[in-house]
């Protein structure tokens, strides 16, 4: 299996330029995932590393050897696409033989092989049967068992789960975990779903705009958010920003909102302007005597939690609480933060200001 | 607003019976929700209230009215359904106008910009009323079809899965804002829904229906908390609840064949040594994959659990819900 590091990877599209100038290297053996809205990069990214597009500048190093300019067939990687691309007039035997077979592989040891993948994916029983009625998922595994079958140093993955309905991909992400837990497999994985990300990604890239926002591990990235933007994609409901201006010194541990302190995390930098208290949901509680205060403007039961979502001077915040806590439309109540979960961000640039919480996830500081 | 009773109604296609002597009230102000997987009857119980279809047996009173011999337009219902269908050239203000200048409505223009302009208001789309239809986002075409209907003053709204086609992010602000509109209007809704959490979040009352049955009916706490069957159980809860055999853990009463776990129901910490197979850090807490004795359990821990896959962890119910063999509640 293999190490893949990309090095100042860079890709224009005419006048567009796709990808600014992005480097990350992903483990052998890691789950990875590029994740971001629409138009981010991910994807070109993922084809470049696929070598189904090249690079306008940069290097793609696949176990410490350079293929930034090779062709995907040189490569030794296998693509699973959103659309399972099946052979439809052959069954399901000789859809996941047929790339053994087209390297020339000896008929036994292809059978012994297309077995095994059979096995690995719980599709014995239906190796003789035409593609064309399968169900979803049954044509998800056939793709994915074509692609196993060659052993490749990694599996490349877009948004494969992307066509399936909500509960059978759920069922369908489990089933790519635990093979990737059996197979140790390096998988680059591309989502816009960041609860897919983080559920199934050993480490996750969040990209914008072309550019790399933040590269991590899962709950780094949730904890400790390196701008607005990634404290919004992250978390449903996401982080709360609550605006102010003020100013935070070096060393502080308060802020000063509605005229009240309010706890942050050790500040590691300086700051005056327009600030952003960002808070996850579950990091508030609603408490009378807090000095912020809110209105109930409605209220969500999920079961074990409830979202509550507040009308604040600083806009709506919403605070996960337990659903045993009382809590009516149209109430006044106070808001009470967990300070030291808390990231305080400079509105302008949407930067996170270096705190003892997380100074850790600067790459350069 | 309206009272809408639905009394014993069937509803064949074919030899398939998609809605089987379903007896349903839907209070006046009331925010019901049918939850049920495609195929249990919803949409075709929606379509039997709205006259799109008749029924083969039973009664649909709407306001103590029976409305099985009137026409969709003589029952005064608006519905929003899953693709909005809007006129492409017209702008908002006159798709928005449409249904209050139908012939049977007749109402004064003064009237008709009043209405328009505060549902605009609500649905934020005040800024796009002079907008072409099409030039629309996704989103913004699905406010616009559901304004069209908000529009209107029906004795029932009647809404089959609106926000199906919408982005995560959308339908999170639309749940809010549905519900806030229901309320501010005193609104009778009737909402069709496979999404569990529309349907905890925004109900008054929750409906499941099974094969064209309905199964229960209540509060979606009620539902949640207090089913009355093993298939209700798996409708609400995620992770989904764990199913497992009785005689798993000790304390099992004599006729339940299936004990069910909610992560709530499972105390960690003590009782019977579970592997722990998969652990995934979902931010804001983290699931646990366990395995005891060959079968699978998901339950949630702390965000920041020091768990590790391949550790063991001992669990033990508490306050378990059990089922008999035919999947109905036994304590």
């Amino acid at each position: 299996m293999a190490e893949i590091r990309i090095q100042n990877l860079r890709k224009e599209f005419g006048d567009f330029t796709a990808v600014q100038s992005s480097s990350f290297k992903i483990e052998d053996g890691e789950f990875f995932m590029l994740l971001g809205p629409s138009g981010c990069g991910k994807t070109t990214t993922l084809r470049m590393i696929a070598g189904l597009e090249l690079p306008t500048s940069g290097e793609v190093y696949i176990d410490g050897e350079e293929v930034g300019q090779r062709p995907a067939s040189q490569r030794d990687i296998a693509f699973v696409f959103q659309m399972f691309a099946l052979y439809p007039h052959m069954n399901v035997r000789k859809n996941i033989s047929y790339p053994l077979i087209s390297q020339g592989m000896a008929r036994r040891q292809v059978a012994k092989k297309v077995a095994e993948v059979a096995g690995i994916l719980g599709i014995e029983g239906i190796l003789d049967r035409p593609v064309g009625g399968l169900s979803g998922g049954d044509r998800q595994r056939v793709a994915l068992g074509r692609a196993i079958v060659r052993n490749p140093k990694c599996f490349l993955m877009d948004e494969p789960l992307g066509a399936l309905d909500a509960e059978f991909r759920e069922h369908m992400s489990e089933e790519l975990k635990s093979l990737h837990d059996r197979m140790g497999a390096t998988t680059v994985y591309v989502t816009h779903d960041q609860l897919e990300a983080m559920q199934m990604g050993d480490k996750i890239v969040v990209m914008n705009h072309g550019v790399i926002e933040q590269f991590g591990a899962p709950q780094d990235i949730y904890d400790k958010p390196a701008s607005m933007f990634v404290a919004d994609f992250i978390g449903s409901p996401p982080m709360n920003f609550l605006k102010f201006h003020g100013e935070v010194a070096t060393g502080a541990t308060v802020v000063r909102l509605d005229a009240q302190d309010i706890e942050v995390p050790e500040a590691r930098e300086a700051f005056t302007g327009d600030l952003v208290y960002g808070v996850r949901p579950e990091h508030i509680r609603l408490s009378d005597s807090a000095g912020v205060r809110g209105e109930i403007i409605a209220v969500e039961y999920l079961g074990t939690t409830q979202i509550v979502t507040l009308q604040t001077q600083h806009g709506l915040v919403k605070a996960r609480v337990a659903s045993d806590q009382p809590a009516r439309m149209g109430e006044s109540v106070g808001l009470d933060f967990t300070g030291s979960t808390a990231t305080l961000f400079d509105n302008q640039s949407g930067r996170a200001l270096r705190s003892a919480l997380n100074e850790g996830i600067f790459p350069h500081g | 607003m309206a009272e809408v009773i639905l009394d014993g109604v069937t509803k064949n296609y074919g030899s398939t019976r998609a809605i089987d002597g379903l007896n349903l009230t839907i209070a006046d102000g009331a925010f019901v929700v049918l939850l049920g997987p495609t195929g249990a009857g919803k949409t075709t119980t929606l379509r039997v209230i709205s006259g799109l279809e008749r029924p083969d047996g039973g009664d649909v009173r709407i306001d103590g009215r029976s409305v099985v011999g009137e026409t969709p337009a003589q029952r005064d219902v608006a519905m929003v359904f899953q693709q909005y269908s809007l006129y492409p050239h017209m702008t908002v203000r006159e798709n928005l106008a449409f249904p209050l200048r139908s012939p049977i409505l007749k109402t004064p223009e003064d009237e008709i910009t009043r209405k328009i302009d505060e549902v605009a208001e609500v649905l934020h789309i005040s800024h796009k009323l002079n907008n072409k239809a099409t030039a629309l986002s996704g989103g913004e075409m699905q406010r616009v079809s559901i304004g069209r209907a908000l529009v209107r003053d029906p004795a029932i709204y009647l809404m089959d899965e609106p926000l199906s086609s919408l982005d995560a992010k959308l339908r999170a602000d639309l749940r809010v804002e549905l519900q806030r509109v229901q309320v501010s209007l005193g609104a009778t809704v009737l909402y069709v829904t496979h999404d569990q959490i529309e349907a905890m979040t925004m109900a008054t009352d929750v409906g499941v229906l099974d094969e064209g049955k309905l199964v229960q009916f209540g509060t979606p706490r009620e539902i949640y908390e207090n089913p009355v069957s093993l298939y209700v159980a798996g409708r609400l809860g995620i992770p989904r609840i764990n199913a497992l055999p009785a005689g798993l853990f000790p304390g099992a009463p004599s006729a339940a064949k299936t004990i069910a776990l909610r992560p709530e129901h499972i105390h960690q910490g003590e009782g019977q040594a579970a592997k722990i197979v998969r652990v995934e850090h979902l931010g804001d807490q983290t699931r646990l994959h366990l395995s005891l004795e060959g079968h699978d359990i998901v339950t949630l821990t702390d965000a920041h659990t020091p768990l590790k896959a391949g550790a063991t962890l001992a669990v033990q119910p508490r306050n378990a819900l059990y089922f008999d063999a035919a999947g109905d509640r036994v304590y």
